[in-house]
């Protein structure tokens, strides 16, 4: 019933001009309304972490930092199969500030700060008082510090050097004589800032877990820094791993970020089921990162800097490009899509670009 | 067709208009606030004065001698009295003065290019400090600016000081940001409407330029007549006031200015922007003739490329056919029918169209020659789009083949819903007739039902057969499936064989043998069924075992696909799912009360797991009441309740599962649709034959309602299964009325949830198209954007589409099947 086809095999090869970028588009948009709104737990590091099209959003948008950010830390092969070692680590690594374990207060009076330690907390968090006071006259700088037993006073303004001026300032003081120094005011800042300083761990690391995985133990714990977790001797520098794009962007460069990117959204689609040929996700990776950073998608990252006016005019903010179009006299050479749709022409895009003409017998 | 060279625009350049080209644009300087005088001419120096246009019929127009559709309308203008700020270019001027010197003009720039502070650079002159206050305000060492010392400033900055800060003054130049001549748009721009009580309601635009006239006029009287400068100013306020409201009504810390109705009006800006501005909904979206839109119902009879149109749809609709000389004689033919496939209309060689009425079919049959057009009803085997939308992906918009047919809906073959996410519960599709023959032949090559079998997302069979096809064809492959001599002729005939192949089973045909017919005589393959069977089909025969949805959907189709084509996939997809439902019918393939009741015995099994959910959960909580639970690393204590009542809950229900699957077993019609992926999963059968589970909102179980209670008649603070949400009954036995409101707090949950999805997932769709549609593979392979920028050296990495990459494997393993097999 069935011949077998004689004409060539059609070629998997992809055909010159093919619009790659809406169908990589379409097949990424296209499944969102089938994705569910359920949040991921990584018990006891981070709840609600978004998964499915919150995220698929949040990666798009290429935020500072995703809304809940887990980072996971793998020991030195020699270490790993450990559980004490991952354990020290974990605690190492877990951020402790100085107003978790310790009493912060002014003394208004005397202009001081005093700080008593929370001997329970402390011990409970490995956290001595010499880490304390070494925190606390990091944070201090000039400040005269004393430390009598659990006890430590800060005494504001022995010590220090005033501030540089600037101009404006030594302006005014020269027409108004010295502004009068608000000790009270820098006191209350000052104190903020003491219970804020970081006594022990990584800036930044939040809750940490030890799990087994694959034979080995490693750490998963809520925030990034992986500039200063990877400072830690027992952790393996090589195989650590955040999903933070932005953060490995940093750390690493934008190669590392655009596969952070494709191995992130490939990971959102498999966690629900959805089937997308990686091209589509390379694709979409690689124009957010082509120029060197990481671009959202949006008006304030790719949509905003596409070369024609009228295309940028038709996606969002149509005034302001308008404007800025028209002062510096700027051209639209109806490179785009949208711009040939707009003045009517064939787009130059698949068959839009084959230019064929023929000779008519006369 | 003799077709003009057509003119390309290479490219659009944008700027601003000087108080002089205003000037020079302008037909008619306007100066009367009122349009239409007591005889409802329009009054000459009025705002729709006929030198900028005509609107109303059988009146011409003063500057060009048009009629209302010849002419294209013209501007007029308005003279400021006193000049007033651009409410967008304010910010833009505000630049420039801060980087400019007020003495001598020039960009205040030092030797290091950083912007010089204290005094000017080049003349020493003290600089302004100078402040802008949105929308329109400028401040200089803290004193207003009036607009006409804004223009002063910027006015003598020469060209090449402006290039410095970034303007082009051959196009734009910041004073021109002041207004002192007000271009007033052609009256087609601005078209009042006739109501039906014969009363004129004017535009938008028009309403504002009379407040703008009136102002102005008022201001004029007062400077004339010696007013103090207090109320000069105020009044010239006034006038900015609504300059600004007229070009954008919308700017911050600006009231927008109203219609008498309360009704913000709309102005210039808001005409351009968003969904229902200009750009999107005029310039990037175009309603079309030739298209038709009704409810879609289902038809498996007709080919999964062919629509059934309705014959009253396709008397309307025509395609233009050119005569030719292979053609004259059909056209005529077309031309003086008077019954279904006629001519409507022809078309002379110089593009003067004339209806074929009755009077004049005679003589246009014979006037029709070679050269002529004709446009005819739309006929079987004409080519046609079909959408529906939201058109998510570029298969929302397929080819398909017109089949006339009677009834009022469009019929598709019910295998192309998917592509379409159609069904048929009242869904209308749109059908576009391609005019010119360029298009036809793109749509007939590319855009046929047959080459989206496959998906371009993920290089899987989209178009399959589905639901009972799959179930049918299951049973139809089953070793034990015979069919008698008749049976078999009627099953072959609708799948289009005519020709009776030998029994193979005595005096009977194995469902086997039949179906093996549809498959290429020299496909062989081997692959493990849903069920764990092997199957096996060998040179086109099935040896082994049954067809379940994925050896039928992707094994079979997308080896197809790939080896035999298109057409002999679709014609595959054809056959099939008429002979299955055929012999379907026969088999009576359905479901009854009676399959969803479990045996006593059964039941007890699902009590006994009832009972041990609800102990287990007691024992939680008086574990968690005793202090005596354990806490799970990271979690609260009654987290970790939570946690492991949420586990005793879904074991619960896998528990329930395992007795259901037994106790129906495999002869249930639930089952076996869930098994052989034809419809339904386990979750369904359990739902409805033991029971539903626990419900949930935020994968949590129910709290919300009443104080530390879901209903007002539990005890506060209860935690026990029922209390929160688990509904032990099933959707046979029917729910408790407690148990109803839970399922429905899960249900509204997953109803907010879709809302919410539809929207976010379409902005994001949105976004997504707008920054990659200028992606192209270009002739070399690699992907360029539309600054001809590469993107991809190599297009995926390796060159290959995506559709066709998924399945090439089976064109490269054919050779492997072939001897695996044999």
């Amino acid at each position: 019933m069935h011949e077998k086809k004689t004409e060539k095999k059609p070629s998997s090869q992809v055909s010159p001009y093919s619009a790659v970028g809406i169908v990589a588009a379409q097949s990424l948009g296209e499944p969102g309304t089938q994705m569910t709104m359920r949040t991921f737990h990584y018990a006891g590091v981070a709840e609600h972490v978004p998964t499915g099209l919150p995220r698929l959003i949040e990666l798009v948008d290429s935020k500072k930092e995703p809304k809940k950010s887990v980072v996971e830390v793998y020991l030195k092969k020699s270490l790993a199969s450990k559980e004490s070692e991952a354990q020290d680590v974990a605690f190492d690594m877990e951020s402790v500030l100085l107003s978790e374990v310790a009493l912060v207060q002014e003394d208004l009076a005397g202009k001081k700060i005093v700080i008593t330690l929370k001997e329970g907390e402390a011990k409970l968090l490995g956290v001595k008082m010499d880490m304390v006071k070494e925190a606390v006259k990091k944070t201090v700088g000039a400040h005269k510090v004393e430390a009598r037993g659990n006890r430590m006073h800060v005494t504001l303004g022995v010590g220090i050097a005033p501030k540089a001026k600037t101009k404006k300032q030594k302006e005014k003081e020269a027409a108004e004589g010295p502004a009068a120094p608000t000790p009270l005011k820098e006191l209350r800042k000052l104190t903020m800032k003491v219970g804020k300083s970081l006594v022990k761990g990584v800036a930044g690391i939040k809750r940490s877990v030890v799990l087994k995985g694959d034979g080995e133990y490693f750490i998963r714990a809520s925030g990034f820094n992986i500039k200063d977790i990877v400072k830690i001797e027992k952790v393996d520098g090589s195989r650590i791993y955040t999903n933070s794009v932005i953060e490995i962007e940093k750390t690493f460069g934008i190669e590392a970020a655009r596969n952070a990117l494709i191995r992130e959204i490939s990971s959102v689609m498999e966690l629900q089921n959805l089937n997308v040929d990686k091209r589509h996700i390379m694709l979409l990776a690689d124009a957010m990162t082509a120029d060197g950073k990481v671009k959202s998608i949006g008006r304030h990252g790719l949509s905003g800097e596409k070369a024609g006016v009228m295309g940028r005019a038709a996606f969002e903010e149509t005034i302001k490009h308008l404007v800025n179009a028209a002062i510096t006299a700027e051209d639209d050479n109806l490179v785009g899509v949208t711009e040939n749709i707009i003045v009517g022409q064939t787009i130059p895009i698949g068959t839009g670009r084959i230019k064929l003409g023929m000779k008519v017998r006369k | 067709m003799a077709q003009e060279v057509e003119k390309i625009i290479e490219k659009v350049r944008f700027s601003l208009f000087s108080p002089e080209m205003v000037r020079e644009l302008s037909a008619a300087r306007i100066v009367v606030p009122d349009t239409y005088d007591d005889d409802g001419y329009p009054i000459d120096g009025g705002l729709v004065d006929s030198r900028l246009g005509v609107v109303d019929p059988g009146l011409r127009c003063k500057t060009c001698g048009g009629r209302v559709k010849e002419c294209p309308g013209h501007f007029g203008h308005i003279d400021l009295v006193r000049p007033v700020a651009h409410v967008e270019l304010s910010k833009q001027m505000y630049l420039v003065m801060r980087a400019t010197c007020p003495h001598c003009h020039r960009a205040t720039v030092n030797e290091e290019g950083k912007p010089a502070k204290g005094t000017c650079p080049h003349c020493s002159g003290p600089l302004n400090d100078i402040k802008y206050l949105k929308p329109t305000t400028f401040f200089r060492d803290g004193n207003m600016m009036l607009p006409t010392e804004v223009r002063d400033w910027l006015a003598p900055i020469t060209n090449d000081e402006l290039k410095k800060v970034g303007w082009n003054p051959d196009y734009a130049r910041p004073e021109w940001g002041i207004i002192s001549v007000l271009l007033v748009s052609p009256v087609n721009v601005r078209p009042s409407i006739t109501l039906e009580s014969g009363e004129r309601s004017e535009d938008d635009l028009t309403h504002k330029l009379v407040d703008i006239i009136r102002i102005n006029q008022k201001l004029e009287a007062n400077i004339n007549a010696g007013a103090p400068q207090l109320i000069i100013e105020d009044l010239w306020e006034l006038l900015q006031y609504h300059v600004t409201t007229y070009l954008n009504n919308e700017t911050a810390n600006i009231p927008p200015a109203r219609h008498r109705s309360g009704r913000p009006l709309k102005t210039l800006a808001q005409r351009l922007k968003g969904k229902e501005g200009r750009f999107r909904y005029n310039l990037l979206g175009k309603r079309v003739n030739f298209s038709a839109r009704t409810v879609i119902s289902p038809d498996p009879m007709i080919r999964i490329d062919e629509v059934g149109v309705p014959t009253k749809i396709a008397e309307e609709l025509t395609i233009p056919i050119p005569v030719t000389e292979w053609n004259v004689e059909e056209c005529k033919k077309y031309v003086i029918a008077t019954a279904y496939p006629k001519a409507l209309y022809i078309i002379r060689p110089d593009s003067r169209k004339i209806k074929i009425s009755d009077e004049l079919r005679k003589d246009l049959t014979e006037e029709l020659k070679i050269g002529y057009t004709i446009e005819r009803q739309i006929i079987d085997g004409d080519i046609c789009l079909f959408n529906r939308q939201p058109s998510l992906h570029r298969i929302s918009m397929m080819a398909h083949e017109v089949r006339v047919l009677p009834g009022k809906t469009f019929r598709l073959n019910p295998t192309t819903t998917t592509p379409y996410n159609a069904d048929f519960d009242g869904d209308e599709m749109n059908l576009h007739v391609l005019q010119t023959q360029e298009a036809q032949a793109e749509a007939r090559l590319m855009m046929k039902v047959e080459d989206q079998i496959i998906s371009p997302r993920h290089g899987h069979a989209i178009i399959k057969p589905q639901e009972d096809h799959v179930s049918a064809t299951y049973f139809f492959t089953k070793p034990e499936t015979v069919f008698s001599k008749e049976e078999a002729a009627k099953l072959l005939y609708i799948a289009g064989i005519t020709e009776l192949p030998k029994p193979d089973e005595g005096k009977e045909y194995s469902g086997r043998a039949l179906f093996s017919l549809l498959i290429p005589a020299d496909l062989s393959m081997k692959t493990t069924s849903k069920l764990g069977e092997e199957i096996v089909i060998s040179k086109g025969q099935i040896k082994k075992g049954a067809l379940e949805s994925r050896a039928l959907g992707s094994e079979i189709l997308e080896r197809m696909f790939v080896r035999y084509g298109s057409k002999a996939t679709r014609d595959f997809i054809d056959s099939v799912t008429k002979m299955s439902l055929e012999a379907l019918s026969w088999y009576g393939f359905s479901v009854s009360m009676k399959s969803y009741t479990l045996s006593p015995a059964a039941v007890k099994k699902v009590k006994d797991i009832e009972d041990k959910v609800n102990r287990e959960v007691e024992n939680l909580i008086l574990q968690y009441k005793n202090g005596k639970l354990e806490r799970s690393p990271g979690l609260s204590l009654k987290e970790t309740l939570e946690a492991n009542i949420m586990m005793a809950t879904s074991k619960a229900r896998n528990d329930a599962g395992k007795v259901v699957e037994q106790d129906f077993g495999i002869a249930n019609t639930s089952i076996i649709m869930a098994k052989i992926g034809a419809r339904g999963s386990l979750l369904n059968a359990i739902q409805m034959g033991a029971l539903v589970g626990q419900q949930a909102v935020r994968s949590k179980r129910l709290t919300r309602g009443y104080y530390k209670r879901t209903l007002p008649f539990y005890k506060k603070g209860d935690l026990t299964a029922r209390e929160r949400g688990f509904v032990m009954n099933s959707f046979r036995t029917g729910l408790l009325p407690d148990e109803f409101f839970h399922a429905a707090m899960g249900g509204r949950e997953s109803l907010v949830n879709t809302a919410i999805r539809t929207a976010r997932s379409g902005y994001m769709q949105r976004r997504l198209i707008h920054a990659l549609q200028d992606l192209v593979v270009e002739e070399g392979g690699e992907v360029r954007n539309g600054r001809n920028a590469i993107i991809q050296f190599v297009y995926g990495g390796d060159g290959k589409d995506p559709m066709l990459a998924g399945s090439t494997q089976f064109a490269e393993s054919a050779k492997q099947d072939d001897v695996d097999t044999v």
